[in-house]
């Protein structure tokens, strides 16, 4: 019990290096949390995605058309259950800072392959009667301040011109980490316009939405699926909504993985801050441990005093930037509005940082305890500081 | 008087291990300075490389990028007719009708697939780019399913490397030559014949229409006279103009990650520097004293300390730097967002870089001795010379 009584003086007799030390713990494990967060938003689309969809792509790139007409070929494949479709619209709403993902979808079924965006059905009924209507997500309706029955005007870069949508649904995520940062409209709209403006370029659809009788059918479902359209001119390639997901991601590798060294480097920063303030205080104490030793404490003792002095420290610095972490997470995510689809943090988040202060606090007495440990005591007693 | 710079550096040497540790962590803050502006030099620098100023590039109006843009056959001819375009040397003008496209291919280390720009070029089109030179093999020849690969996309992706074969489109290219365009954007770029990618992909547009100005100083006039055309849908830009464009938001989300990165990290290291200096005023408050009663001024106590401070963010700083010059060996490959398709560009030190982080270094030093310098300057000299 006086051990950690002990500790806790220690701890306390330079207030101003102990205060500093634990400032700097607090922002780096802030740091260290926030750079994680971000490289779990990273992986939030694809986390979210269910292994039960199955998406269908051109096989030379996304940037490829498919075909209106293989949505029937598609339909009658054993072991799918339904079938939607959606383009890629790629306008920009306002500026080009406003950025969220649109899609020109097929409504119905559409929504009744994404359970996860809850729609008010009076809204629905109301989108599906309007050609020009949209379904935006929670985060764009609450970002722009869009209300039901507002206009939202979009400047097409691969569909050329001006398009009005009217608002007429505002859906909400069942999980937190659904994607409410998405805009749809009526793929008739799209494909009804360009057939009159450009039309090569009507009956084509991005991708094939594909919902299938039972997730174990996916690996099967795809082959058959690619090779039915072997040797078209439009050739397919079927994976789940995860790996679609998760190939973006391996596109961006790179930040990523940048990403994540740079978050492990602030854990040594603030590791060589913390071993310097604990080397500090056992030099100037070294006479002490001598006194100790006398009196007849052991090697343990005071390698446990140092020890437990630098755990506190840690663990009070380390507590402290945790809390903080999620407040500070909240405004991070509000502020950088829709470039993270979902901006939350996790426990695994928390679990590394709780491990990183305690490698933190560990790594730091080590070299002091040790000396401490060993010193003679009449060496201790003749050090003067 | 001022207090000989000899006193300090046998202070910071006298307590080695200390200083190692501060020093060490204002490393790793420079270190993650330092590369973050590398990072954005090199891809500033990549995309600066592959424009060039006299080259003028017509997308479809608010496109933004070659892949989403289209130009029919109809408009591209009449770009191809203005009379500002050059003449090359064997008569033609040098102008190139493009079709840029996307196709996936998979990276030689994992496997995984990514966006590659390929870029179907008209016979004139080689000439526009003189920084691309060919390191293996030979040029395409127009009108046959050949292709040159970009060095970078050559090194990572499969059946990237001379005489492979990549398949898309429904048709095998064989690869017959490899070139270096000088770390620009090409480099991470495909090329061939644009009809035989045009007819392979079934697309009857093109997709960006090149030229370059005999005069660079019509710009101004052709552009004028394209974007107010009624038979053209077009937008005009340079070449330079138009790339810089391309990466403005994966270098803009560098800068701004890296700067706050690096920021919040100086604070870990500032305190670190305080904590160390107020300690060392702390064990010499004695030594202050002595020093003071033998008529050292308040100005040269605070000048001795506030340079040893400094002194050790300098130490911290070369360090940090000299491990970011091995940086200098590392190319990152990603997909830039804004054109969807993969561009690799390396760190880039330059001389500006070396005096911003010479700068932070010397910042941090200053920041963090401060206030202990102050303490140590305003010891009074009695209780000082009674410190034990």
């Amino acid at each position: 019990m006086y051990l950690i009584k002990l500790v806790f003086r220690n701890a306390l007799r330079h207030k101003l290096r102990t205060a500093l030390t634990v400032l700097g713990l607090v922002v780096a494990v802030l740091a260290f949390g926030l750079l994680q967060t971000v490289v779990h938003a990273w992986y939030a689309g694809a986390e979210a995605a269910s292994s039960t969809r199955l998406i269908t792509r051109n096989s030379i790139s996304l940037v490829f058309p498919l075909p209106l007409t293989y949505n029937e070929k598609i339909r009658q494949l054993p072991g799918v259950r339904s079938v939607s479709y959606a383009n890629w619209f790629g306008g920009v709403y306002i500026t080009e800072k406003n950025f969220f993902p649109q899609f020109a979808i097929e409504p119905r079924s559409y929504f009744t392959l994404y359970p996860e965006y809850l729609i008010p059905p009076e809204q629905l009924r109301d989108f599906l009667r309007d050609r020009r209507g949209a379904v935006i997500g929670r985060k764009i309706a609450d970002i722009h301040g869009l209300k039901v029955g507002d206009i939202a005007p979009i400047r097409g870069t691969i569909f050329p011109g001006n398009w009005e949508f009217v608002v007429r649904a505002i859906y909400d995520g069942a999980e937190a980490n659904t994607d409410t940062s998405q805009f749809f409209f009526h793929w008739d709209y799209l494909n009804e316009t360009m057939k009159k403006t450009v039309p090569r370029r009507a009956n084509q659809v991005g991708v094939y939405v594909i919902g299938l009788t039972s997730a174990d059918r996916a690996a099967e479902v795809a082959q058959a699926l690619d090779a039915t359209f072997r040797n078209s001119l439009a050739e397919t390639l079927t994976e789940t909504e995860k790996a679609f997901q998760l190939s973006f991601v391996a596109m961006t590798e790179a930040i990523v993985v940048a990403i994540r060294i740079v978050s492990f480097l602030v854990i040594f920063i603030i590791l060589a801050v913390m071993a310097n303030t604990m080397a500090m205080t056992a030099r100037e104490r070294v006479a002490e441990y001598a006194t100790l030793k006398a009196l007849g404490f052991g090697p343990w003792f005071l390698a446990s005093l140092i020890a437990g002095e630098s755990l506190a420290i840690a663990l009070v610095g380390g507590l402290l930037g945790i809390v903080c972490t999620y407040p500070v997470a909240h405004e991070f995510g509000r502020a950088m509005g829709t470039l993270f689809k979902v901006f939350e943090v996790s426990n695994e988040t928390v679990w590394m940082q709780l491990a990183a202060i305690v490698i933190v606090g560990t790594v730091a007495a080590v070299a002091p305890a040790t000396r401490a440990a060993r010193v003679r005591i009449v060496d201790g007693l003749r050090n003067i500081g | 008087m001022a207090i000989p710079l000899s006193y300090t550096f046998r202070n910071l040497w006298a307590r080695k291990v200390t200083t190692v540790l501060t020093a060490g962590g204002m490393a790793l803050v420079v270190f993650v300075f330092a590369t973050v502006l590398m990072l954005e030099e090199g891809l500033r620098k990549t995309l600066v490389e592959t424009g060039s100023y006299d080259n003028v590039v017509v997308i479809r109006r608010s496109s933004q990028t070659e892949v989403q843009s289209g130009v029919d056959r109809t408009q591209a001819s009449i770009v191809e007719t203005q009379p500002e375009i050059a003449i090359g040397g064997n008569g033609a003008k040098q102008v190139s009708k493009e079709s840029v496209v996307l196709v996936n291919l998979n990276k030689r280390e994992t496997n995984a697939p990514s966006n590659v720009m390929v870029r179907g070029v008209s016979p004139s089109g080689i000439a526009l780019r003189p920084q691309v030179r060919m390191i293996e093999g030979r040029m395409f020849r127009a009108g046959s399913s050949e292709i040159v690969t970009g060095k970078s996309i050559a090194e990572r992706f499969h059946g990237a490397r001379l005489g492979e074969t990549l398949r898309f489109g429904a048709r095998d290219w064989t690869v017959v030559g490899v070139f270096d365009s000088g770390k620009s954007g090409f480099d991470s770029e495909v090329w061939g014949d644009a009809d035989q990618l045009m007819q392979s992909f079934r697309r009857p547009v093109y997709s960006s229409v090149i030229f370059k100005l005999a005069d660079i100083g019509t710009f101004d006039a052709v552009k004028t006279r394209l974007e107010s055309d009624q038979r053209l849908t077009v937008e005009v830009k340079r070449e330079t103009a138009f790339y810089a464009e391309q990466s403005q938001m994966l270098a803009n989300f560098i800068k701004y990650l890296g700067l706050t990165l690096s920021i919040i990290f100086s604070i870990g290291a500032v305190i670190g520097a305080m904590i160390t200096m107020y300690a060392s005023v702390a064990s010499r408050t004695a030594e202050i004293g002595t020093l003071r009663a033998l008529g050292f001024r308040q100005r040269s106590i605070l000048g001795a300390f506030l340079f040893e401070s400094v002194l050790l963010g300098l130490v911290g700083g070369a360090i940090g730097l000299f491990m970011a010059t091995f940086m200098q060996f590392f190319t990152i490959s990603t997909m830039n967002w804004q054109s969807f398709s993969e561009l690799a560009f390396s760190f880039t030190l330059n001389a500006s870089i070396i005096l911003k982080t010479a700068i932070f270094a010397l910042l941090m030093g200053v920041i963090g001795g401060f206030l202990p310098s102050v303490r140590a300057a305003k010891l009074n000299i009695v209780d000082a010379l009674r410190a034990t």
